[in-house]
């Protein structure tokens, strides 16, 4: 078994150069996670803050065609759980996301294309929470038109999509700078970013100080943006994760004790036999 | 079956039954009572871990095959639902994904196993020749299941791929075309890839049949290497081998589920989160972990030989490469199986090891970056060990089975598990 575990570990050593390749662009930020390790877990408010971050800011170039608003609300999701209005530190939440008041709320905000009706007409109705977040662009075309040949990527599954993830992203969202290096020539409507691979990019510094107001006084600082909106777009990467990791600790605790009799069964039928 | 069956139907039902159909009998004589040497170590306990990898791969992805939808344009988003909406989706999609990888990473160990102990040499060649037939179509299932979630490493990988069978000369061109249904990787290759990723399972559970039966007529090798000869080198499969086996299928299930619930995309490449795109071209293709090897040997071939140009030698040197396991048996000529009684050959078997492991790490760089900041190229390293891989088939196992002098052996299983205790004292 040991020789085995060895050999598991050698194994991880040679595929990790593949899974971190790439290489050139500054390597991103370590930064703390709310949801890092084996117990970590989202912050609803960081998901919220980071959620107002998106759609004021983000959302104006950037999809999220993978969502519905209704995710917003599923079990792990950053509107699951409302403070309940009636009783001070309580909390109300709804089996059907759908029939959530705030994300219904949400939902209705925005404008989604329907149809064809009975006449054959397309028509714009109020959202609801069954409803995808609607793209900003029409089709890819119009995306590359509005932003100097460059289409800005979907941000569903960004944090998944890009190696050093929340990390990466943060990073990036952090490190525009005014000091361009002397080798790097910018075109109109490219930007420097020393950490976005080769360095030049389309997309301008989307954050400053101030540019959105949180409700729950909480900084309003780039920094802080920076923190709630990569948090936001890790949970819209993979909305299940606080599942996935609370039927992990119960599966493995499974396998152990299984592991653990079988070993005591195997010592017991073994022991009457030279081998 | 070759040894005695003892199964006696005692029942009413079992009677009838065995004698139309003795199903019960193939199943008792196959795993209870079949005679196992008594000195099987944890490192014979891989094939009972890949029958239980294929089961799971098989269920997980019939799963998966109901919610997936082959089509260009909808295979990225349809894989991403699965993980979204699909219930459980997330945990089945992870399993699959990662069971691909704890699959392969089982019957490396399994043939790694067999090289060791000399398990593919008479009389069990056809049951190691089934077993590089199925490893090769655990590649091609692979190969194919990887393009389904169609992201930037699944397209490029597939066209890497089949752009290899473009070198062979005269033929090659239109093998691609037929390959790919059209002029390139598109709808049509994504397809049939899916319909022969979900045919390949079940190619590779018939031959796991045809495995096992090859295994049960001569019966297990041993660390040992020496043949049984009697009732005392052997212990029946169950009790003694089912909970030995269980055991390390379940010690085994649980670093399958670290990474099922704690790393689920450890193993993958985050450009397979973008959807493929043929209009651009990710920085660095790199294939998933298991082809590493076989990607750096392809890469290792950089000059024509003679008529052969350099990617023609390359394709057929990564062929090549699994094309040399079929004739290992009648390669290696010594009539020691076991490498623990082979004292030269345990050592080069060593650096084989140890070859393989530098063949992945070079498949997973850029053939022109250094060797741990060494002038060392990663093309001229895959160059040195590529030529091991052949050499150690090729030259080494034949020549040493003339010349190296191997130690004594025991006389039998028994003898070597008892030391020089009498046979009375078990």
């Amino acid at each position: 078994m040991k020789r085995f575990i060895t050999a598991l570990a050698a194994l991880a050593a040679v595929s990790a150069p593949a899974l971190a390749a790439e290489g050139e662009a500054h390597a991103p930020e370590p930064h703390d996670w709310s949801w890092e390790g084996p117990f970590g877990q989202f912050d609803d408010a960081e998901l919220q803050r980071g959620f107002l971050v998106y759609q004021q800011v983000c959302a104006s170039c950037h999809g999220l065609d993978q969502l519905s608003f209704r995710n917003l609300g599923q079990p792990g999701g950053p509107f699951e759980l409302i403070p309940d209005p009636e009783h001070e530190g309580e909390y109300l939440s709804w089996a059907n996301p759908n029939d959530n008041p705030v994300v219904m709320a949400i939902a209705g905000e925005y404008m989604i294309m329907d149809g064809p009706d009975d006449a054959g007409d397309m028509f714009e109705r109020a959202g609801v929470p069954a409803d995808r977040f609607p793209n900003p662009f029409a089709n890819p075309q119009q995306a590359a038109a509005s932003n100097g040949g460059a289409i800005p990527p979907d941000l569903s599954v960004i944090v998944k999509a890009r190696a050093g993830g929340a990390e990466y992203l943060r990073s990036l969202l952090l490190g525009y700078s005014d000091e361009i290096p002397y080798d790097v020539e910018l075109l109109p409507g490219q930007h420097y970013n020393e950490y976005f691979p080769g360095g030049v990019l389309a997309m301008a510094a989307p954050l400053s100080d101030g540019i959105v107001s949180y409700p729950d006084g909480s900084p309003e600082t780039v920094e802080q943006y920076a923190h709630d909106v990569t948090a936001f777009l890790a949970w819209a990467a993979e909305p299940h994760m606080e599942n996935r990791k609370r039927m992990g600790l119960a599966v493995i605790i499974f396998l152990l004790i299984f592991a653990g009799l079988l070993w005591l069964a195997y010592r017991q039928v073994w022991s009457n036999v030279k081998h | 079956m070759s040894h005695q069956s003892t199964y006696e139907p005692k029942t009413g039902i079992e009677k009838w039954l065995d004698a139309r159909l003795p199903i019960v009998r193939l199943g008792w004589d196959s795993f209870v009572d079949f005679p196992t040497p008594r000195n099987l170590n944890y490192w014979y306990t891989f094939g009972g871990i890949l029958a239980v990898f294929l089961v799971i791969q098989i269920l997980t992805g019939v799963v998966l095959a109901m919610h997936y939808v082959p089509h260009i344009d909808y295979a990225f988003d349809s894989v991403e639902r699965i993980r979204r909406d699909v219930n459980y989706g997330w945990l089945i999609q992870a399993m699959h994904a990662n069971g691909a990888s704890f699959f392969f990473v089982a019957v490396y160990l399994h043939m790694f196993r067999g090289l060791y102990y000399g398990s593919y040499k008479a009389p069990r060649e056809m049951l190691w020749i089934i077993g590089v037939v199925i490893y090769l179509l655990m590649m091609a299932a692979a190969f194919m299941g990887y393009v389904l979630p169609w992201g930037q490493m699944s397209y490029w990988g597939a066209m890497v791929i089949t752009n290899l069978v473009g070198a062979l000369p005269v033929v090659g061109e239109g093998i691609r075309e037929w390959l790919w249904g059209g002029f390139s990787v598109g709808n049509a290759t994504l397809n049939r890839f899916f319909s022969l990723h979900y045919l390949i399972p079940f190619l590779i559970a018939g031959l796991v049949i045809l495995h096992i039966w090859a295994l049960h007529v001569p019966g297990n090798n041993n660390p040992t290497g020496v043949e049984v000869k009697g009732k005392g080198d052997t212990l029946p499969f169950h009790p003694y081998y089912t909970v030995k086996d269980g055991f390390a299928i379940v010690a085994f299930l649980m670093i399958f589920a670290a990474f099922v619930f704690y790393l689920p995309n450890a193993l993958g490449h985050a450009d397979n989160f973008i959807e493929a795109n043929p209009l651009a071209t990710p920085a660095h293709i790199v294939p998933e972990w298991y082809f590493l090897p076989f990607y750096a040997i392809l890469r290792a071939v950089t000059f024509d030989i003679g008529p052969i140009s350099a990617k023609l030698g390359g394709v057929l040197a990564m062929f090549g490469a699994i094309g040399v396991l079929f004739v290992l048996p009648w390669l290696d000529g010594s009539k020691v199986k076991s490498m623990r009684y082979r004292p030269v050959a345990k050592w080069f078997f060593l650096i084989f090891v140890i070859a393989c492991f530098g063949l992945g790490w070079c498949g997973a760089e850029l053939p022109d970056n250094q060797v741990l900041g060494t002038p060392l190229q990663f093309v001229t390293l895959s160059q040195i060990l590529t030529a091991y891989y052949f050499a150690y088939f090729l030259v080494i196992l034949p020549v040493l089975g003339f010349i190296e002098k191997p130690k004594e052996r025991p006389a039998s299983i028994e003898a070597s598990v008892l030391g020089d205790q009498p046979a009375a004292a078990q």
